[in-house]
């Protein structure tokens, strides 16, 4: 599998490897990176096994969208059969949920990057850290094997009693998801532990960089609700081997407990999806505008707040389930409640703006179009929260396109902001900026056009995993059809941006941008102990003493 | 890629450098930092624990709100004197494991041994007691969901033998360790003494344990049988049992309902031709099926944590016959310890939900 | 076929028809959404351009680092969202009210039985249909239940949608007030068809209601037309295909040109033979005990339930003759 291979190829692309110690050229060999326990090799380790895996959920994505283009009205002449259909959304989503969106921030930006921002050597526990990776290739090839056995079909819910008689491979893919959840555990344990016991002096809470605040919040939500997605896959998984019955309604057991089971973890698992992208959008924001953050404290707060009422709110995805009106009720207002900590984000990036200095780099571009479309899908969330309005939204392409604007328009494109960003300090490569803004670009039309039709979807009434549908419907099917295409086509842009500096791209300076966060003070790649001394920690966002040095190319702290 | 690598710090001097010992890890800065570190983390992982078992005790609250008279009905079968004795010998364990992490601290090597080494042994009876409870209920046909088999008076118990299934792999054990203990002898190895000496007894103490629920397990269902078999022929071999079968019979009313259809001493007793009305009986696959799917799943569960715990037990008995801990160095034994005491805790709580609810 | 916004008058960019009492008040709190989102969009976009623009790097220029920290403008944009969003909130809960209190008296009961994939509304005259037919004007309430997994009633003209746990009774009610023909979708995720599973609402006079009704109630007279009239309502047509008609796709196996053809079976409960003859035998016992002679090919996880109690013996009679008359029908070309 490329997940494991792929690192070999990281330092053979250094030709001065041997002349300088950085931590790619510190040893080398398969064994290396098989056991490495420095954080910045298990970080990028985890940025090919998420890549990999988001290549194989967008193809997947890219199958329902072309089986979409037309009605499908006679099912036996579609592209795919009503099955196969399904099977291709249960992956894509199963694939982009479990193996992508929630490791990708914080298991490959956060590992390689909590460490150097904070100003320490390595996290609390490295073997822990190496082990957390290898259970996320573990989860990873039984997803593998249910893509490949009789298909899995159940949606990524797994809602029973459907997923109790489904034919497909339910168990490998409940126990697939069983062992990422603990990759996800012990990567939140790991982040809290460093953060809170290994801050070197001077490094007080309110010095940490916005980034360490989201990481944080989002590690006590993978700590606090992915045991109890574990126990309920647990549950699922000896339902189907042993008919215990709590979720069956045949044996009086009930189907309802299993998404109030579900949901539990799987709400604050959207919070684990986005908090660490509004980290990145908050380093994005003030480093490219040459300018502190505005609001630090705000932006703090808000990211535990976000990450302790998202624990209130799941049954929000049960409206029209029929639990009790008080519940619905309740449920509805503390929805409502998150709508604010992230509404007071996006005002808080926009005033890093005013009278900063804004470089329209790659890394900006990507920051801007993650604030347009986040702004989008925490908007149309609004209809979703209302009960009303959810009584007709609920479960059409309202939804599915309210949560993309969210998950792709907000934790992806942040995802390839921070990317771009840190890429220079990752490889030691500038990348051709043209190239990153042309992919931003083509990217940001493409989603607007795959994903603003399935509003209109939605409120007409188009239910969600349907394989065929309307004619009516044709023309925004389409629509997001020619959408998603132009979509994938900008991702290949990003892709090959990156690829193409790491055989052409020149060296990278220690502080391309003129950021002010410790992982700036160290040389780029940084070396094998991070920092050669200890270094000074200051105020992460003071920006007046960063100064440009035409000579190097590079950004330095006035002393 | 070259293996040239230029001259740099390599970890054994940069340990050396800070002055590090071998048993602080290179990138903590002293060993205050290393155990705050590690006790963190492991009252972190005790909270997903805690969460973890939450779902299942979820789960429990729901279904007992829903349905109170199966929950009544179905805790009569489970023996409330195997489920006291393992209680105690968890606490019992959780005292030696304390003693363990004192002992660590004093570096008193022998002592710290041989309290781990009873811990070790108390789970191992645990484990020996739970067996036969299993075993016995599978004999009976209390199978979660639906394999459960609906009881009925006179039944043939099963002839699997499911206690011997679940005793063959502590025997494998106990054969290793057994000859681990004799290769340590003729070795005359001391550390692989000090090693085996606690597993042999730890993996005997596991048939100790099943000797032990077999004979509480016997008394019980004497009581039993001559309770519900009213005037079966078999009471008269019984008769010098008199007195404690009418203490039973009085304690343990709702063990008549199983087909005594005319014994109506308890609410959700049924008349023959109520059986035939799946709401009015709880003796079914949706009703009691359910009950032993949620007491397999917990106690089952809890189970697998003893055995998790029953493992890194031995990893400490093995760090400390190379005496390893010391004042500034127990953590391991701490941070076991916390999640001994942590499995003790949700047992606690699992005796009175299951075995007391009558 | 040209795809269009406006299919019809009545329908909007945005919306279906609005053809119950409740459509009016939910899109009425979704166009009010949509402003209050627009006028918090369009600002946050225009400040965004307006700023990269004006403080964009360039020589000669240098931003200031003091903008930092601004209480009062921090306070205000915390409280007012803070009170819009409660707004939202209380309306929501205002409509969600009036769809959840009591439906007023004089409802038009129907039992609406969901299953793999189809549709069956009972009706108090006890007439079944495939479709739903409601009247106009008069509250009609569902009472629903699904016979094995999750499903989902969804009218989109309504505005009213509901999720059918198996095991449970979910209620839903609602007046039409526009006589017409309408979407009825499955919203929950049911399985292989589950695209397949949805049928018309047709909201019609009282009168028309009422010669529905009497209609619906009595079998055709011819036997052929009776079992058609059968395969049409009973549900089969959800998986068998038959004549012109019904799922092409599967998952049963095709009437077309089955009667009288030997029938490969799979190793079952009945494991007397590895083929039998389509008989009205076969037929009877594939709709009352499927599980007793499963036909190869066909055994996988789209299984035909049993209809035992469902059907009478004269009904499975009238399927069978339906299923003769096509013996010389093209079964549809699989891919």
């Amino acid at each position: 599998m490329s997940v494991v291979t792929n690192p070999v190829t990281m330092p053979a692309t250094h030709p001065e490897a041997g002349k300088e110690d950085n931590y790619l050229t510190h040893s080398s060999g398969f064994l290396s990176w098989a056991l490495t326990l420095d954080h910045k090799r298990i970080g990028m380790m985890y940025l090919v096994g998420v890549m990999s895996a988001f290549a194989l959920g967008g193809v997947l994505a890219l199958m329902i969208r072309l089986h979409l283009w037309t009605p499908n009205l006679e099912a036996n002449q579609a592209w795919l059969l009503n099955k196969t259909y399904n099977q291709v959304f249960t992956l894509h989503g199963a694939v982009m949920v479990f193996l992508f969106i929630i490791p990708s921030i914080p298991a490959a930006l956060g590992n390689f990057l909590l460490p150097i921002m904070l100003g320490t050597k390595d996290v609390a526990f490295p073997r822990l850290n190496l082990g957390s990776f290898y259970l996320w290739i573990a989860g990873a090839i039984f997803f593998l094997f249910s893509l490949f056995a009789t298909g899995l079909d159940t949606g990524w819910t797994f809602y029973t009693p459907y997923s109790i008689e489904s034919q497909g491979p339910v168990i490998a893919a409940t126990l697939g998801v069983f062992i990422l959840g603990f990759s996800s555990i012990f990567t939140g344990l790991n982040f809290i532990v460093t953060i809170n016991t290994m801050r070197p002096p001077g490094m007080t809470w309110f010095r940490m960089p916005l980034f360490l605040w989201a990481v944080y919040s989002t590690s006590i939500i993978q700590v606090l609700a992915t045991p109890v997605l574990g126990i309920t896959m647990l549950l699922l998984a000896a339902e189907k081997l042993l008919g215990i019955g709590i979720f069956d309604s045949r044996l009086n057991g009930d189907p309802i407990a299993f998404q109030h089971f579900f949901w539990f973890y799987s709400h604050p698992a959207v919070y684990i999806m986005i908090l660490p992208a509004m980290g990145i959008i908050s380093e994005l924001m003030s480093v490219h505008s040459h300018k502190g953050i505005f609001g630090y404290r705000m932006i703090a707060y808000s990211s535990v707040a976000i990450a302790l009422f998202g624990f209130l709110v799941w049954g929000h995805h049960m409206f029209t389930s029929g639990m009790a009106d008080v519940t619905t009720i309740v449920f509805s207002a503390l929805t409502f409640t998150v709508s604010i900590p992230s509404a007071i984000k996006v005002f808080n990036w926009i005033g890093t703006m005013y009278q900063g200095t804004v470089s329209l780099n790659t890394p900006m571009v990507y920051a801007l179009a993650f604030i347009f479309l986040f702004t989008i899908g925490g908007l149309t969330g609004l209809f979703l929260g209302a009960l009303s309005t959810d009584m007709h939204l609920h479960a059409t392409y309202f939804v599915i396109a309210h949560f993309h604007y969210v998950m792709m328009g907000g934790t992806l494109i942040a995802f390839l902001g921070g990317l771009f960003h840190w890429w220079p300090k990752m490889t030691g490569k500038m990348f051709n900026d043209f190239g990153g803004i042309l992919s931003a670009s083509i990217i940001f039309v493409g989603f607007n056009l795959t994903f603003l039709p399935q509003f209109v979807l939605g409120t007409r009434g188009m239910p969600r995993r349907y394989a065929s549908y309307k004619p009516e419907f044709q023309l925004l099917h389409q629509l997001s059809t020619i959408g998603a295409l132009m979509l994938g086509v900008g991702l290949l842009v990003a892709l090959l941006v990156l690829l193409h500096s790491l055989f052409y791209g020149s060296k990278a300076p220690k502080n391309p941008w003129g950021g002010a966060t410790l992982e700036w003070e160290c040389s780029s790649p940084p070396p094998h102990d991070n920092f050669s001394s200890a270094p000074t920690v200051g105020d992460p966002y003071d920006f007046s003493k960063i100064e440009f040095d035409p000579k190097t190319g590079s950004y330095f702290k006035k002393k | 890629m070259t293996t040239a690598v230029a001259p740099s710090p390599t970890d054994h001097e940069h340990d050396a450098h800070h002055e590090h010992p071998a048993w602080l890890a290179h990138h903590f800065d002293d060993a205050e930092q290393q155990f705050d570190a590690g006790k963190l983390g492991m009252w972190i992982f005790l909270v997903t624990e805690v969460l973890f078992f939450s779902g299942m005790f979820c789960a429990y609250a729901l279904y007992r709100n829903r349905n109170p008279e199966v929950f009544e009905f179905c805790s009569t079968f489970l023996n409330e004197k195997l489920g006291a004795i393992n209680t105690g010998v968890l606490l019992f364990s959780s005292l030696t494991m304390a003693w363990a992490v004192r002992a660590s601290q004093l570096k008193q090597t022998k002592t710290l041994i041989g309290m781990l080494g009873a811990t070790l042994g108390c789970a191992a009876i645990f484990l020996g007691v739970k067996a036969v409870e299993y075993s016995h209920k599978w004999g009976l046909g209390l199978f979660p969901g639906k394999y459960y088999v609906s009881q009925v008076e006179g039944a043939p118990h099963s002839t699997v033998p499911y206690l011997w299934y679940l005793c063959i792999p502590a025997l494998i054990l106990l054969v290793a360790f057994v000859l681990y203990y004799v290769y340590a002898f003729v070795s005359a190895s001391k550390f692989h003494l000090r090693v085996a000496g606690p597993l042999v007894v730890a993996a005997s103490c596991f048939f100790g344990g099943v000797k032990l629920g077999q004979v509480l397990e016997a008394e019980e269902s004497h009581g039993d049988s001559h309770a519900s078999a009213g005037a079966d022929a078999h009471g008269h071999e019984h008769s010098d049992h008199a007195g404690h079968d009418h203490a039973k019979e009085v304690s343990a009313p709702s063990v008549n309902l199983l087909g005594e259809a005319e014994v109506v001493t308890h609410d959700v007793a049924v008349s023959p031709a109520e059986t035939n009305t799946p709401e009015s009986n709880v003796n079914q696959k949706g009703m009691a099926g359910l009950f032993f799917s949620i007491y397999y799943c917990m106690t089952g569960v809890h189970a697998f944590h003893i055995l998790g715990g029953m493992a890194v037990i031995t990893w400490l008995i093995v760090k400390s016959a190379r005496f390893e801990f010391h004042s500034k160095y127990y953590g391991p034994v701490d941070n076991v310890g916390l999640y001994w005491h942590l499995v003790d805790f949700i047992w606690i709580y699992l005796f009175p939900l299951l075995y007391l609810i009558t | 076929m040209i795809p269009t916004f406006l299919a019809d008058i009545n329908d909007t960019f945005w919306f279906p028809k609005q053809a119950s009492t409740f459509a009016h008040d939910v899109d009425w709190l979704y166009n009010a959404i949509v402003y209050i989102s627009v006028a918090f969009f369009v600002p946050i976009v225009a400040a965004m351009i307006y700023f990269t623009v004006k403080y964009r790097e360039r020589p000669g220029y240098k931003g200031s680092f003091e903008a930092l920290h601004n209480t009062t403008i921090e306070v205000l944009w915390s409280v007012i969202p803070t009170f819009i969003a409660g707004w939202i909130f209380w309306q929501g809960l205002l409509g969600y009210l009036d769809m959840q209190s009591p439906p007023p008296a004089g409802t038009e009961d129907i039992k609406v039985i969901a299953k793999k994939w189809s549709w069956n509304f009972k009706y108090p005259n006890g007439a079944e249909s495939p479709e739903l037919h409601v009247p106009v004007g008069r509250p009609s309430k569902m009472i629903m239940r699904s016979e094995d997994v999750n499903h989902g009633f969804y009218v989109p003209s309504f505005r009213v949608k509901r999720d059918i746990i198996p095991g449970r009774f979910h209620y839903s009610w609602f007046t039409p007030t526009l006589e017409g023909t309408y979407d009825l979708f499955c919203s929950e995720y049911c399985g292989d068809n589950h695209s397949t599973m949805n049928t018309k609402v047709f909201v019609e006079s009282e009168e028309a209601y009422a010669k529905f009704l009497a209609e619906a109630i009595k079998e055709p007279e011819d036997i052929v037309e009776r079992g058609k009239w059968l395969y049409e309502r009973k549900g089969c047509k959800t998986c068998h295909y038959a004549g012109k008609e019904g799922s092409a796709a599967g998952p049963g196996p095709s009437y077309n040109g089955s009667w009288g053809k030997p029938v490969p079976l799979v190793k079952g409960a009945d494991a007397s033979g590895k083929e039998t003859l389509f008989d009205e035998e076969y037929v009877l016992n594939s709709i009352m005990d499927p599980d007793r002679q499963r036909r190869k090919g066909y055994e996988g996880a789209g299984n035909m339930q049993s209809y035992k109690g469902q059907l009478k013996i004269e009904q499975v009679e009238a399927l069978a003759a339906f299923i003769k008359s096509l013996e010389s029908e093209t079964p549809p070309a699989k891919k």
